[in-house]
């Protein structure tokens, strides 16, 4: 045999038949055991069944017999000439949401069952969810008891009907129905001869055919570094490689490559299996990449291609179901957030909904996730993760939160997008879907060398009249003077030109921040200091420029100018805070709209202009 | 349709066996405990669980050596051909050999027997849990597979240990993707189980492809053996025979490697790999089943030793 590995997902409710269904796959592929079987029905009796209850064959635990239930995810194994089977059997109880999420993580494939008695019901829908949820790419629904309906052709139908109208709102790509009936063996291993009206495979032999490869995402190359090896023996004195699991696309000898987060791109020089060298790596493999250059990787880096890099960002929205019992989910407070093979410290800014797994239905009145919980919450982590939406890749768009004080994993996570939340631009992604970055082959230092500066961005932020085009003006005129490329951007000025469709509501300082913002890291890329004099009221939006402007690596400055409102009302050079005041205008920030100061920006300074002048440049060192 | 789609259908055929899927996921789990862990120790018996385990951990570090010792929790009531395999392999790899030793505990008085000759299976957690204390192991790779036995079906691959290296199955930490949380406190340790999703037959299968060596008692040879309560045990100085009972010399092979006061050979005649891998394809019943007196007294007997600290 030398068939592949397909892992599924079980669901089902507790009388539906599941573990008669699993008893029945195990024991006709002969996986189940003389001495097993004896135990079973020796524990079947003494409890006076008189039918072999086979969940006794799964439920491991005391608890779970005692209590007759199925507890945790069982994993239980089979193999047929043409595959082998991994089953994680998760129970059916409203409560245990978490186990079905768990099992059905690293599913191929979710089968779930239905009574033919009674058809779809609540469950039934709730494990279809979580199984389009957690991306499961297949999904198997047996109607069971097909025995107990006269094998009927209708019924089969109806189900199946109904079915597919539930799963049309889900995002469930490929969806099978068999009749089966688990207990008599119909359409499980061999065909019924009570349906032949049904003209599909029997279960086994869907499960052993049903093409799995192509589920796999073998364009986005990533591959995470577990560690480095270096063993610095006699025999291999020079050999650094990087061990790690290819979880996406395909790594060939001679590729370029680029290292995150140090962005360096070299070329793989040699790929290492556990079994000799080859020439090409593809997920799941386990391998050890050598690089040609001598360049700086560690664990937690993330090997790519130059033209298809992940998203680098602080900030991502996601959905994240709760596990945890002895906690809830908690906004502001750190928590340990693993993603590949990074640990960082990571805070849940906001939730923005918990989802109703029965009726679909998003909850926005909600303080908190409790256990078997599932909603959608912003996420701000201490340093860039390398990510791909959890929909483009389950391995890259996944992570969990580990409570620091319990160690509990507490919640794992889907990864919707990047950035976003509360005042910012709606759901407009940064990075638009199909395009790719084309890398210049200059680095940055070859251009700033060549126009003869050094690119950054100083970011005067503060109320209208605060003093801010005074300074950022007296600063451009000072480093222009001093033969520095440097360019002012006003954000009154550029509201005639780049700007000039935007307004002043939340959505439009917020557009108009983005665009100053990818303004001024171009100007700084390019070796010019840009100086944007904008009252960007958000600390949300300044925040994505600072990210932005740390992805591409270039220095961001954000300076607040922080003069006390009465003072610039007082001066009030444009004449704001009179109309305000007259109620002629209406948003005006500081009088009708409201003003988030930085928290910790690199420099605060006041109106006083030959001091701010002085610790602005001081800031360029 | 872009370049790369293209380039998608053309690797469409690029799929691992079972097998290698299986090599590759246990190699992520050892890398990622090496990785994050600062005392990693590996458990070895000699058994062929920890032979294949201790394989996979030298590919996963190659050319670079294995980075941590192995532990041989050594009941003292030894198969004497599994002890010298298993000093052949430390010398053989260049390994760091740690014992912890039943023996040594019960002449120190920390273990009470109550007859030289009783199963020692349940001293072996003392000893285990002596010698992760007293070296401060932080995680213990461990060759336990969830088909061997129900409680084991319900392990992680990441296994918390209190400060008392206790188990606490209706309190374990979910496991999801692939992200393992082995996180924990001082004195505090994770049991690792990088083959948790390999079978028997997969075991036998993938060490028959590799052609690694065995201790020899893995297959056929000749042995005085006696049926004791449907256990063929091998008469020795730690299994004298029993009064009234005749010992016979039969062709026999061991599924498993323990305590040799209480583990038990089954008939056989299969001598290599290939008529292993015949015999474990059509067994009928269980190893643990088979072979282990210890594992037959309860529905809970693994269990229960599971949550004292056991493998």
């Amino acid at each position: 045999m030398s068939g592949s590995l397909l892992r599924i997902a079980t669901a089902g409710s507790v009388d539906d038949g599941k573990s008669t269904l699993i008893g029945r796959l195990l024991h006709d592929s002969k996986a189940i055991f003389e001495d097993q079987l004896d135990a079973v029905e020796r524990t079947s009796r003494s409890r006076g069944n008189d039918q072999v209850d086979l969940a006794l064959l799964t439920d491991g635990l005391r608890a779970e017999r005692e209590q007759g239930i199925t507890i945790d995810v069982a994993h239980r194994y089979f193999a047929t000439p043409k595959r082998k089977f991994v089953i994680a059997d998760t129970p059916g109880h409203v409560q245990y949401t978490r186990n079905m999420v768990t099992g059905a993580s690293n599913a191929n494939l979710a089968l779930l069952l239905v009574d033919a008695r009674k058809g779809v019901v609540e469950q039934t829908r709730r494990h279809a969810l979580l199984s389009s949820l957690l991306r499961v790419p297949h999904l198997v629904l047996c109607v069971n008891k097909m025995d107990l309906v006269d094998y009927s052709q209708e019924v089969f139908e109806e189900i199946r009907e109904e079915f597919t109208a539930f799963a049309a709102k889900l995002e469930v790509t490929d969806v099978a129905f068999i009749p089966i009936s688990a207990l008599h063996g119909d359409n499980v291993v061999s065909r019924s001869e009570n349906m032949p009206w049904y003209e599909g495979q029997p279960l086994l032999g869907y499960l052993e055919d049903i093409h799995i490869a192509s589920d796999r995402n073998l364009v986005d190359n990533r591959f995470p570094v577990q560690t480095v090896i270096r063993p610095m023996s006699a025999e291999h004195p020079d050999y650094r490689g990087y061990a790690g699991s290819v979880v996406g696309g395909v790594f060939r000898q001679g590729d370029e490559v680029m290292v995150l987060p140090s962005r360096k791109v070299t070329t793989i020089s040699r790929i290492d299996t556990p079994n000799g060298s080859t020439e090409q790596a593809f997920p799941p493999m386990a391998v050890t990449l050598l690089l040609e250059d001598d360049i700086d990787v560690s664990r937690g880096d993330m090997i790519c291609r130059p033209s298809n890099q992940p998203t680098a960002h602080r900030r991502f929205e996601a959905m994240v179901c709760w596990f945890d019992e002895t906690s809830s989910l908690q906004t502001g407070v750190p928590y340990q957030l693993k993603h590949t093979t990074r640990w960082v410290t990571a805070e849940v800014e906001a939730l923005r909904y918990r989802l109703d797994v029965d009726t679909l239905h998003r909850d926005l009145d909600v303080e908190t996730l409790e256990v078997n919980d599932i909603g959608r919450i912003a996420v701000h982590t201490t340093s860039p993760l390398f990510f791909d939406e959890y929909r483009v890749s389950r391995t890259t768009g996944s992570f969990i939160l580990v409570d620091p004080v319990t160690n509990h994993t507490v919640a794992g996570g889907m990864i919707i997008a990047a950035g976003e939340s509360v005042a910012s631009v709606g759901d407009r992604a940064p990075v638009a879907e199909n395009i790719t970055f084309h890398p210049s082959k200059l680095s940055r230092e070859e251009r700033w060398a060549a126009l003869g500066g050094t690119g950054a961005t100083i970011w005067l932020t503060g109320l209208s009249g605060s003093g801010k085009s005074t300074i950022a003006a007296a600063v451009e005129h000072t480093l222009v003077k001093s033969g520095r490329p440097a360019l002012m951007l006003d954000g009154d000025n550029l509201r005639h030109g780049l700007c000039s469709d935007l307004g002043f509501s939340a959505e439009d300082r917020a557009e108009n921040v983005r665009r100053v913002g990818e303004v001024a890291k171009l100007l700084a890329e390019s070796g010019v200091v840009a100086i944007a004099s904008l009252v960007s009221p958000y600390r949300e939006a300044r925040e994505r420029v600072r990210a932005a402007h740390e992805e591409a690596g270039v220095p961001f400055y954000e300076v607040y100018v922080d003069t006390p409102l009465e003072v610039c009302e007082e001066r009030d050079p444009k004449g704001l805070y009179a109309k305000a005041r007259a109620g002629e205008i209406t948003d005006l920030t500081g009088v009708g709209s409201p003003y988030e100061p930085p928290e910790r920006p690199e420099l605060r300074t006041s109106a006083e202009l030959e001091r701010a002048v002085r610790e602005v440049l001081a800031l360029l060192g | 349709m872009s370049e790369e789609t293209l380039a998608t259908r053309a690797v469409d055929k690029l799929e691992l066996s079972d097998l290698d899927t299986l090599e590759a996921e246990s190699i992520h789990i050892i890398r990622e405990v090496v990785a994050e862990f600062e005392n990693p120790v590996m458990l070895f018996s000699g058994g062929k669980d920890s032979v294949l385990m201790l394989h996979l951990a030298r590919k996963a570090f190659r050319p670079a050596g294995v980075p941590f010792p192995i532990l041989h929790v050594d009941t003292g009531h030894n198969f004497p051909e599994v002890i010298e395999f298993r000093d052949r392999t430390v010398e053989r790899y260049g390994l760091r050999l740690e014992v912890a030793s039943v023996e040594k505990l019960i002449e120190e008085g920390r273990i009470k027997v109550s007859h030289p000759l009783e199963s020692r299976n349940r001293h072996q957690t003392v000893a285990l849990l002596d010698a992760i204390q007293k070296n401060g192991y932080d995680a213990v790779f461990g060759g336990g597979r969830r088909d061997e036995e129900k409680a084991r079906a319900k392990e992680r691959v990441l296994s918390f240990r209190d400060k008392f290296g206790q188990w606490d199955p209706k309190n374990q930490r979910p496991e999801l993707w692939r992200l393992y949380n082995g996180r924990h406190k001082k004195g505090e340790h994770i049991r690792v189980f990088p083959i948790s999703d390999w079978t028997e037959l997969d075991v036998w299968r993938y060490l028959a492809r590799e052609e690694i060596e065995l201790p020899s008692i893995y297959f056929a040879h000749e042995r005085e053996v006696v049926e004791v309560d449907g256990l063929l045990m091998a008469v020795n100085e730690y299994f004298p025979l029993p009064e009234g009972m005749t010992a016979k010399r039969e062709m026999v092979r061991y599924r498993t490697v323990g305590d040799a006061t209480g583990t038990g050979a089954v008939r056989s005649t299969a001598t290599d790999y290939e008529s292993v891998i015949a015999e474990t394809g059509a067994a009928r019943v269980t190893e643990r089943g088979a072979t282990r007196g210890d594992d037959r007294f309860s529905d809970a007997a693994m269990e229960d030793r599971k949550r004292e600290g056991y493998f």
